[in-house]
Order: structure tokens, then sequence, then C-alpha cells
């Protein structure tokens, strides 16, 4: 009796969960410990030494590191608010106007609001620096047309517009994504949810503020947290669009381009892994942080609602 | 069932056997390069050349883009799958990789004798004891023009600065051409078709090169400040929206017939010459009044090396020696018209305008780029720095003098001239 209740033990959980356990440790555990790693170490006569944290008080500390650092920082904070008020906004309508019922094409929309999101960062950047030629690009034309011409400037090669263009690409690269996971969770509102609302004579924009928008709040919140991992995480945009020195006067340098200059060099600029690996380790920890932000303190108070 | 079994070995075996064969009566030499635009004239013109008089010796060039050369290869040379030949950027770069035991010491290959010591600095450890690279060519700059639109607007080829800007002020009070074709989005056609094009005449030259890396001058000094004076100029002179044109933008402005004048190095022959329907001149960079000496910017720009790990070192130098002859010179020079040779045996060349720019060696005294020798070991990187504020001191971002200052305080912080 006492023997039949006690399950043996259960192999096949173990046995299904490795692969994914095996290749994630190889490919991403690992790698993630040996930079941590090397961002305590630094090359001294071509030597591989201790040094406790001193790559870190170079970083942020001697003035030829801490400025590019802090001019990273602060572009890719600017990067991340542009994603914030413009993307997942306009995510948000698209979606909503997408679950109209009213709306014909939905599928065809759908489609191509989608499509940027699936092209490579190379395409978008080499087809958004054309647009926006001064020389050859169709945007002085088209604005030209409807009398806006004057309004045109070389935007990415201007400091003070270069980040925000970009961002604004960036923005229409990635919208599909956010209007797809509010589009799905709209959909999955129960129609008893607002058809009780229109009873009580909620309707129009009121039911989309009142009722609507409190369900999808926890996409919403996904979204923020997809959108911060990945604006931090940015590199190819704005390597494609303006090099590795993320001109003019560094103003697009975010903190992928600062890491990908100190770590692979650049031109005449011999690379420091040591260096970019501190860098890294930094990106890591904003990363880590605005996460845990999200999950213990914003996540826990989202009321969620079960059907 | 057993009969089926040993053939299906014997013909394993034999194939393989065979396999083994092959590979040892023939080397493959692997090429590693940044310039992926010559990969034509490897595989149809050097390649065939040098395989005609080896039979044996393979010869496979795999180049990479520009920008991803560096990085590329030191990922390869770290892992150990490097080709056996490595295209050598200039200085430092490659002194790094000589210094980690990446690159073979080359300094008795036979051939190296073919060389004068300038030619071999760019690839020569600080105290000249070993040279690691065989200099394969140097770039000169200069300005290229359009020809017609000189006749048609009764230009004359200015000599001097003030016959250069009149000459620019009358293109664009005529408005058919852009004066100039250069756009400052890419940062380094700035640095390197501005300030490194003009700035020798300034600075004159090794003198002013030499002195800076000796600390007896500074970037603050007079002469390193007038060409960014000189190029805050050119910002009137270029085309709308400059500030966003690439590179590629301004080559075609300038072949497309839309430009007049084009701060060029002389790699761009090649590409103009089938590009342009034009005929096409160039000049040296103006100097200060006339009679002056003129100083050019004839930058060695590019050697190749052998991987110290190579596993077919012996084949590898008879490349290389192969390199370092007249023979190679001639067919590099004549199919990159604008790559000219650094072979002290002189080379015949059949561009004409390829001739107009190796004939200013003549004239004028040759110098390579400021900031490549020891200048730019440290951080913050001067080159880098360089391309950076140059393109700031055309766009009005900084004047000439803040540009200079901060160049200067981010060379100080790490750069202690030996005294």
């Amino acid at each position: 009796m006492a023997a039949a209740s006690k399950r043996p033990f259960p192999w096949h959980i173990g046995v299904f969960l490795a692969p994914a356990v095996l290749v994630y440790t190889a490919i991403m555990i690992l790698p993630l410990f040996g930079t941590l790693q090397l961002s305590l170490f630094r090359s001294v006569e071509q030597v591989q030494t201790f040094v406790g944290f001193d790559n870190f008080r170079t970083l942020f500390t001697d003035p030829n590191w801490s400025f590019n650092f802090c001019n990273a920082l602060k572009n890719n904070v600017w990067f991340f608010i542009i994603h914030m008020v413009v993307q997942n906004p306009i995510g948000v309508m698209l979606a909503a106007l997408l679950s109209s019922p009213k709306l014909r094409f939905t599928a065809f929309y759908r489609t191509a609001i989608f499509i940027p999101t699936i092209l490579s960062f190379v395409i978008v950047g080499f087809a958004w620096k054309l647009i926006l030629s001064p020389i050859w690009g169709v945007a002085p034309n088209l604005m030209g047309l409807v009398g806006l011409k004057s309004f045109f400037t070389p935007w990415l090669g201007k400091e003070e517009y270069a980040l925000t263009a970009l961002s604004l690409i960036s923005v229409w690269q990635f919208v599909g994504i956010p209007m797809m996971l509010i589009y799905a969770a709209l959909l999955s509102i129960p129609d008893e949810v607002i058809e009780a609302a229109e009873c009580d004579g909620i309707t129009g924009w009121s039911q989309f503020w009142k009722i609507k928008l409190p369900l999808i709040l926890p996409a919403i919140g996904i979204i923020s947290i997809l959108t911060f991992v990945g604006n931090f995480n940015a590199f190819d945009l704005i390597y494609t669009a303006q090099g590795a020195l993320a001109g003019p006067n560094y103003s697009t340098d975010i903190l992928g381009t600062f890491l990908y200059r100190a770590f692979f060099g650049f031109q005449l600029q011999v690379g420091d892994p040591n260096m970019g690996a501190t860098i890294a380790t930094m990106m890591f920890l904003i990363i880590l942080v605005g996460v845990c932000f999200y999950l213990f303190l914003v996540q826990r108070r989202l009321r969620r609602y079960q059907f | 069932m057993k009969t089926k079994f040993l053939t299906a070995l014997l013909l394993g075996s034999s194939v393989l056997g065979f396999a083994g064969v092959a590979s040892a009566a023939d080397v493959t030499l692997n090429v590693e390069s940044w310039r992926n635009d010559d990969l034509a004239i490897w595989k149809d013109k050097l390649i065939p050349a040098f395989e005609a008089k080896n039979p044996g010796i393979k010869v496979v060039f795999g180049p990479s883009s520009p920008t991803e050369y560096d990085a590329a290869l030191g990922a390869k040379l770290a892992a150990g799958s490097a080709g056996d030949l490595i295209t050598c950027r200039p200085f430092d770069k490659s002194l790094e990789l000589y210094k980690k035991g990446n690159l073979a010491d080359l300094t008795k290959l036979s051939g190296m004798e073919n060389f004068s010591d300038v030619a071999k600095s760019a690839w020569t450890t600080d105290d000249g004891s070993a040279t690691f690279c065989v200099p394969m060519a140097s770039v000169i700059h200069g300005f290229i023009y359009n020809k017609e639109a000189f006749e048609k607007l009764g230009l004359k080829v200015p000599e001097t600065r003030d016959e250069f800007f009149a000459a620019l002020d009358k293109i664009k009070a005529d408005g058919t051409y852009i004066p100039m074709a250069m756009g400052t989005k890419d940062l380094w056609e700035a640095a390197t078709m501005g300030y490194q094009n003009i700035g020798p005449n300034y600075w004159k030259g090794e003198e002013g090169r030499l002195a800076l890396i000796k600390g007896e001058q500074k970037l603050t000094d007079k002469d390193w400040v007038e060409p960014y004076a000189e190029l805050a100029k050119w910002k009137s002179y270029l085309g709308d929206g400059f500030e966003a044109q690439t590179y590629p933008d301004s080559q075609n402005l300038f072949t497309l017939g839309r430009a007049a004048i084009y701060p060029a190095g002389s790699w761009e022959i090649g590409l103009f010459n089938t590009q342009a329907q034009f005929k096409m001149g160039a000049f040296p960079p103006p100097v200060g009044k006339a009679g002056d000496t003129c100083y050019i910017s004839d930058h060695t720009d590019i050697g190749i090396g052998l991987n110290a790990a190579s596993k077919n070192a012996d084949a590898a130098k008879t490349f290389l020696t192969w390199v370092a002859s007249p023979e190679f010179a001639t067919i590099y020079a004549n199919a990159l018209p604008g790559f000219f040779s650094l072979n002290s045996t002189a080379v015949k060349m059949e561009d004409p305008l390829a001739q107009e720019f190796v004939s200013w060696r003549e004239k004028c005294k040759p110098t390579i780029r400021s900031t490549y020798q020891v200048l730019s070991r440290g951080t913050p990187n001067l080159e880098n720095e360089t391309w950076v504020e140059s393109a700031n001191v055309i766009n009005g971002t900084d004047t000439p003098e803040v540009a200079a200052e901060k160049l200067q305080k981010g060379l100080d912080s790490w750069y202690k001239p030996a005294k």
C-alpha cells in the first residue's frame, strides 16, 4: 500500500526538458557568464589579469568612457521613450480599429502592417535611408505634393533630429507586434461582457476606456517590457543607417553601438573585449533592473479578470 | 552480401585515397581581404598569372566587406580558421597582429629589397627591426574635376587656394553644377577626403606629422587648425542636404555629372572611369600662394602578410615573393588604376587619370595620413575623433578652434610623447 502511493521519479520530465535546457545553457547562459567573467579581467601585456571592478571604475570615472556611456544611455532612454509614447498607443489604436466589426479587409490591413516586422534591419535601414535621402529620396517630393516641402530637412544628418527619426523608423518597423498582441487580447474579451456593458448604456469610446482597456492592460504591460528589452538591446538599425560611429557627433549612439565599437574596435580603434564585456554587463544589469521593476512592482498590481 | 560489403569498402577507400593524393599535390592558399571590390581582378588576372608560374599552388581570394573585415579577421585568427595570407591594414592594426604572433616576420623574405623604408614604414615595428607585411599599394589624395564643366564655365585648374575658392564661387554663381560633391553623413569623407587631403599643405607633410608624434607640435597649433578653417568654408559649396549625403551619394552626384569637383582619393579612379560619361581631370590640393612647395597625402594603404599559424608557409612565401615582384606591381597597378605600386621599380600605367595622380609624386612631397602612425593607439581614438570633428566643423556644430581643442584634449589624455 505504502509502496504503491510512492510515485516513481518523474524521469520523463527531465528527458523532455533536457534538450531545451542544454541548448539554452550552451548558447545563452554560458556566454552570459563568460561575459560577466571577461568584464572582471584586463589584458596586461597580452595576458588576461584579474582586476576586480577596475573596468567598471574606468567606465564610470574616466571621462573618455563615462561621457560616451552617459551619452549612449541618454540616447537609449530617449529611443525607449519614443517607442513607448508612439509605438504602443498606435499599436493599441490599430488593434482597436482592426477589431471593429464594421471594418472590411481586416486581414489585408493586419498583414500589411505586420510585414515590416519580419523584414531584415538591413533592408529597413537602407530603404529608409533612401526614402529620406535629400538627393534621390521620395520624401522631399512627397512632401512637396502636399505643400510641406519647406519642412523637409536631411533628418538623418542633423544632430537634433537623427535619433528621433531613427526611433520613428523603428516604431514603423515594430508597430505590428503590439498591434497583434492587443488585437488578440481584444478578441478574447467575451461578447457577454460587451453586451452587458451595452445594456448598461456604455458604448463607443467610453466602452473602450472603461471596459476594453482595463481588460487588455496585462497585454500592454507585456508589450512595454518587450519594448524595453528590445530597445536596450538595439543595435542593428543604428548600425545599418548611421554606421558604427553613430553620427552625427555621436547623437545616435546607443548602448549597442557603443558596445560594438568597444568590443570589436572600429577602423584604427583596436577592439577591447574586456571593456566591451563591461559595457555588455551594464546593459544586462540595466535590463535586469527594468524587468525586475516590472515583475515585482507593476505586474503584481495589475488586476486580472477571469471569465 | 559479403562481396557487396567488400566492394563498398574498396570503393570508399579508393575515393578517400584519391582525395588524399590530390590534396598532397596541390597546396591551396586562402587570402583574407577587405577588398571585395577586387574579387574579379584577383580571379581573372592576378591568380591565373601566379598559378601559371607556380603549378601546384592554388590561391583562393576570400574577401569580406571592409567594415566587417577587422572584427571577422580577429575572430577567425582567434579560432585558428583564418586563411594563410592576410591582407594588412596599415600601422597599428597589423602591428597588433604581429605582436600577438598572428603575423609572421617577413624581414628576410626575398623580394623585400624592392621596397623603400618609407614604403615599408606602415608594416615595420617601431624600432625598425622587423617587417611583417609586403607593401602592395598606396593611395593619393587630390581633387577630381569634371573637365566639361570647367570648359563650359571657362575655368582653369586652380593651383592656389584663392584660385580654388574663386572657381568654386564661379560654379556656384552659374548654378548648373553643385560646386563640390561631398557629404558629412558617413563622417569619414569629411576627415579623409577633407582634412587629410588639404591638411599636408598646411602642416608641411612629414615635417608636421612627425613633429606631432614627437610632441613638438599640437593639434591646436595654427598649422593644424587652419585646414579646419578651410573645411568650414566648404560648407556653402556642398549640395543641398549634405548632412545626410552618404559616400555613395557623393560618388553618384559626381559621376552623373551633377557636381563639378570631387575631393577624392585615387582609389575612385577605377569606378569613375566606368561610371562617368564625361572627361575627368585631377589637381593636387591647392597651395597657399603660387610657388609654394606642395605636399600630398600618398598613403600606404594595403599590404599582405603571412598568417603565422599557416600550414602552407613555404607556398605562401613563394606567393609573397611574387607579390613583391615588379610583375605583380604592373598587373595590380594597371588592373586597379588609383592603387599605386610602392615597388621601387617604376611601373608603366595606361590610365591618364592615374598618371596625373602619380605625376604629383615628382613635384610634391609625399606624406601619410597624420592620425595613422602611433597617434591612434589609445582611447579616445584620434582617427575616429577626427572623423567626428571634421564632420562637426563642416556641419557648423563646432568651430575649427573648438574641434582642434577637443582632439588635442583627447590625445593628451593618453598620449605622452617620448621626450
